[in-house]
């Protein structure tokens, strides 16, 4: 086996240093009755040719989005991701070292965290970032909890304009806990629900996502107002990291926490994860942050190095008193956002989010033209959505058919129906050319005649 | 000889006494100082070209932005040097030995990152239509399976993005199965020597933990669950135990603790960090477990990048896979449906929620079934032994020198040293630790697990070729003459030669620095102006 270094001769010499006849004197603890001889249900070695084989035929099954006229979103974004960000985080000694427990040996990844911590901050408009979350949906379950512990109140008002998912998770993490409740509002394309009403002195914290699932951009000012009166925190949410390129910053809007998913910079699609999950929250709630925390210190001859740090938080120290039980982030993926952020900088952002909402802006405009076509909302980034006469997921099988994957039908994910079922949310990213915003056009005016 | 066209030969010439004087750089030759990138970044550039966008009517509303985001770019070769450069103070399994314990650093194959980024798997979307990525739900429908195969079980919940999100899940399915039978239960039984994430996760699903003390020898003792299980009489709602344990030991009475939880209503969580020890040797499944993660990052090899992402799906007893959480993927016959929404769940499936957007960690599924395919049944078996034999060697070069806490008898994929064999030196296991990185090896686990005293967890892996093994036992050798012969020099204040000395993390922790603030200007006296 390629993998196994050790041959058979060796094999034979270290029993014998170890002074026992076969190998199986060494799995003598295991029960004799559950010893298992061979595992004959599964498939033998394969050489690499064959795995390549095999996988690729896998692979190729699937429809790539840079294969087609590409419109999906809804949390995960088709961006072009510059080749030197691939490289190096292929690098052995990014991709193959542990978690910096030894900081003398791993300054790379610790000077890493410590440039994406900053970028994070600065993005958001944030006092402090943490290391990484998994992704944005986890991520925002570990803010509500955040604010339970700092609020000492347990309920959440999630807004309808939150990712029908995170809500998910967070309701599944939050909800469960002995006095928790989630207020959930029904879904709100157009970003006109009247969240204030649901904020009372019980209120722990508010989830508001912007631009929201729907691609609506919301005010946080009045919120965050409301939810202060009331000793509530504002949590606010992304999906999309290069809106901030081009919109206030949440942290400039007063918000408590910001938590997001980072996907879009420096990570491609795959299929949802791994992705990078960014938080965000003020210096006097750092001691209640989740996760790992990369810190500045000295060594023992003055230099500046990098540690984690405030780790009195961590499952690894304070078990079942910890803030969380995260254990691993996102490193890599944390990695591959910073060297792409490093590559933009923020006014190759700026241009990067321009783009995003120009190609969003021509292709609303194409798609509103579209006889029968509906554009919800009022202001918007690179994310909108439509409302069509015919049911939205019937119309995106029809556009696949046509060689458009033309957004996500919400009926997908939301089955509360009604109007629902006829709303799509649409993406447009950098990576869309006139051609394919022609298309889609051409094809939805042909679906809905 | 065909190098130097240009000048002189170069001979080596004697050796002489050592530089005298530090660089003007700070830097030593391949050994590079790198500021942030912050410090040497342009406001004014950048390092991706763009094209100019149009005029165009914003959409924005009143929510623009003032100033772009303050933050410096880099142009591409600045980048690759500065990333590079940084590299270079990292510690890989690719350039040496890393004998963490419990983190299982075995190598990394590349063709898994090859297949990881095929188009078909790294450029597909989690929502775009069901029908265009028939392929995608195979390969995850594919690794369930042997996962399922693997551990003896028939359910799998593959959503949970790191092991203890993987705790998580199992543990909020044990919560809803209780729930379900209309009981209310309250504890969680864990043993001293569990992962920290063991009780972390009990507490974040609920739980109140009730630790169990480890007998002699290293191993849990029936008779204290019993006991304990007796204490709290139909309040405990699970078990959660590592096996093997974090002492590399695997638990003999396994199979009767897992009676015990049983009987008493309770059910078995099991910590599947250390199946890399026993894949294809034993099944979870036929030792009573009702939940288990597993470590894809770990058992197969998909890389730790840093710090993740990692990936833990967890595999179910029938018992709690009606609970496992959205979304899966239903067999019908040769098809495979996919369910994420209730509406879509038939009879008898009650998921308690969900636990990730998306479908999870499917970059690190691609990589963990490339490793699988790889080894096969025969390979994945043969990984497992050559993991446990390479750890008794180890055991059995160092154990006449290091002291074995539970005596000398086999460990299973890795081995625990305690500190007792420093006692009266004056080196501290920190110490020790650190003096093996001018070694060139990054230290073993320390202070971990907490059951004995100075902890030393050492797990080779079945990555590391014999003539490998020798020289790192040499080199343990060696210290630990030198730490019995009194030459605290050596060990007190290392490292001497990493690219940091000893790093004060008190001071870090003390007053947090967490990211770059640009230095105030410094003032000019006037008079020296």
């Amino acid at each position: 086996m390629r993998y196994l270094p050790l041959s058979d001769n060796d094999r034979a010499d270290m029993l014998a240093r170890i002074g026992v006849d076969t190998i199986d004197e060494l799995f003598a603890d295991i029960p004799e009755a559950v010893r298992l001889e061979e595992l004959t249900t599964l498939p033998r070695r394969k050489t690499e040719m064959q795995v390549e084989r095999q996988l690729s035929a896998m692979a190729n099954k699937n429809v790539s989005a840079g294969s087609l006229p590409f419109f999906v979103g809804a949390g995960a974004y088709k961006h072009h991701v510059p080749a030197t960000v691939d490289h190096l985080i292929q690098r052995s000694e990014f991709l193959t070292s542990y978690t910096p427990y030894q900081p003398e040996i791993t300054q790379g990844t610790l000077q890493a965290l410590f440039e994406f911590q900053t970028q994070v901050t600065n993005l958001t408009g944030m006092e402090v970032a943490n290391a990484s979350m998994y992704d944005g949906s986890t991520g925002t379950a570990e803010a509500v909890l955040m604010a339970h512990r700092i609020t000492r109140k347990k309920k959440a008002v999630l807004s309808g304009g939150l990712h029908p998912q995170y809500r998910e998770v967070v309701e599944g993490v939050s909800a469960k806990l002995p006095g928790a409740s989630v207020v959930a509002l029904p879904a709100d394309p157009a970003g006109t629900e009247d969240i204030l009403a649901q904020i009372d002195d019980a209120t722990s914290c508010v989830v508001v996502q912007s631009p929201s699932f729907y691609g609506q951009l919301i005010d946080l000012k009045p919120i965050v107002e409301k939810a202060h009166k009331h000793k509530a925190l504002l949590i606010s949410v992304f999906t999309e990291v290069v809106s901030l390129g081009l919109l206030e910053s949440p942290g400039a809007q007063g918000a408590d926490i910001v938590v997001g998913e980072g996907q879009s910079i420096g990570n491609p699609l795959t299929f949802g994860g791994p992705y990078v999950g960014l938080f965000a929250t003020r210096q006097k709630y750092i001691r209640n942050m989740p996760g790992r925390v990369c810190g500045e210190t000295v060594d023992a001859e003055g230099k500046r190095g990098f540690v984690l740090t405030l780790s009195t938080r961590e499952q690894h120290i304070r078990r079942d008193k910890a803030t969380s039980n995260i254990c691993t982030n996102s490193g890599l993926c944390s990695l591959a956002f910073t060297i792409h952020m490093t590559l933009l900088g923020g006014k190759g952002l700026a241009r990067l989010a321009r783009i995003n909402h120009m190609n969003a802006v021509a292709l609303a405009d194409a798609l509103s033209a579209v006889e029968g076509v509906e554009l919800l909302n009022s202001a918007y980034f690179n994310e909108f959505t439509i409302r069509t006469p015919k049911n939205a997921q019937d119309v995106i099988e029809a556009l696949a058919v046509k060689g458009v994957l033309g957004g996500l039908p919400v009926c997908r994910l939301d089955k509360s129906g009604g109007d629902i079922d006829n709303l799509i949310v649409v993406a447009s990213t950098e990576v869309n050319t006139d051609e394919d915003r022609a298309a889609y056009a051409q094809a939805l005016k042909e679906v809905l005649a | 000889m065909t190098m130097n066209h240009q000048g002189r030969q170069t001979r080596a010439g004697k050796a002489g006494p050592p530089m005298p004087h530090q660089t003007f750089t700070g830097n030593k030759a391949l050994d590079m100082e790198e500021p942030l990138v912050f410090e040497i970044g342009h406001m004014d550039s950048c390092g991706v070209d763009l094209d100019e966008p149009i005029d165009f009517v914003p959409r924005l509303g009143n929510h623009m932005r003032g100033e772009p985001v303050n933050l410096p770019a880099l142009s591409e070769p600045e980048t690759m040097r500065h990333y590079v450069r940084m590299s270079r103070n990292n510690y890989a399994i690719d350039s040496g030995l890393y004998p963490l314990g419990s983190c299982t650093m075995k190598h990394n194959p590349r063709l898994n990152e090859k297949m990881a980024r095929l188009p078909g798997f790294a450029d597909i979307h989690p929502l775009q239509p069901i029908s265009t990525v028939p392929g995608a739900f195979e390969l995850i429908s594919e690794l369930a399976d042997w996962l399922m195969k693997l551990t003896g079980t028939n359910a799998v919940a593959m959503s949970p993005k790191a092991g203890a999100h993987g705790e998580q899940c199992g543990m909020m399915s044990i919560k809803h199965a209780i729930a379900a039978k209309g009981e209310e239960r309250s504890i969680v039984l864990v043993p001293e020597s569990a992962h920290g994430t063991n009780p972390a996760t009990a507490a974040l699903v609920g739980y109140k933990v009730v630790s169990i003390p480890a007998r002699e020898d290293g191993t849990v003792a029936v008779e204290a669950v019993i006991e304990k299980i007796e204490a709290h009489a139909g309040q405990v709602a699970a078990l959660m135990l590592t096996n093997p344990n974090t002492c590399g030991l695997f638990e003999p009475e396994v199979i009767d603790i897992a009676n015990a939880i049983h009987e008493a209503g309770g059910y078995f969580y099991c910590d599947g960090a250390n199946f890399n020890a026993i894949v294809g040797k034993a099944k979870p499944g036929d030792l009573g477990i009702d939940a288990m993660h597993i470590n894809l990052h770990k058992t197969f090899s998909t890389p730790h990048g840093g710090g993740g992402p990692g990936s833990g799906p967890v595999v179910l007893s029938d018992r709690l896979a009606p609970y496992a959480p959205l979304p899966f993927i239903r067999k019908n016959g040769d098809k495979l449906e996919v369910v994420e929404t209730m509406d879509q769940l038939k009879d008898g499936e009650q998921p308690f929620g969900r636990m990730t957007a998306f479908f999870g960690q499917m970059g690190m599924y691609v990589r963990a079934l490339s490793y699988m395919q790889s080894h096969g049944s025969d390979g994945l078996r043969q990984a497992s032994e050559d993991a446990v034999l390479n750890a008794n060697y180890v055991r059995v070069g160092l154990q006449d020198l290091m002291t074995l806490p539970f005596g000398v008898k086999p460990c299973m994929h890795e081995v625990l040293f305690d500190d007792s064999f420093l006692n009266d030196t004056g080196v501290s296991t920190l110490d020790f630790a650190k003096a093996m990185i001018d070694e060139g090896y990054h230290p073993m686990t320390m202070y971990f697990p907490l059951v004995v005293s100075g902890a030393m967890l050492i797990e080779p892996t079945e990555s590391e070729s014999r003539a490998s093994l020798d020289l790192f036992v040499a080199t343990m050798r060696d210290l630990v003459m030198s730490a019995k012969a009194g030459e605290k020099d050596r060990f007190e204040g290392a490292p001497f030669l990493a690219p940091r000395r000893r790093l004060d993390e008190t001071a870090a922790a003390r007053k947090p620095v967490l990211k770059w603030v640009a230095p105030e200007p410094t003032r000019v006296e006037p008079e020296l102006a």
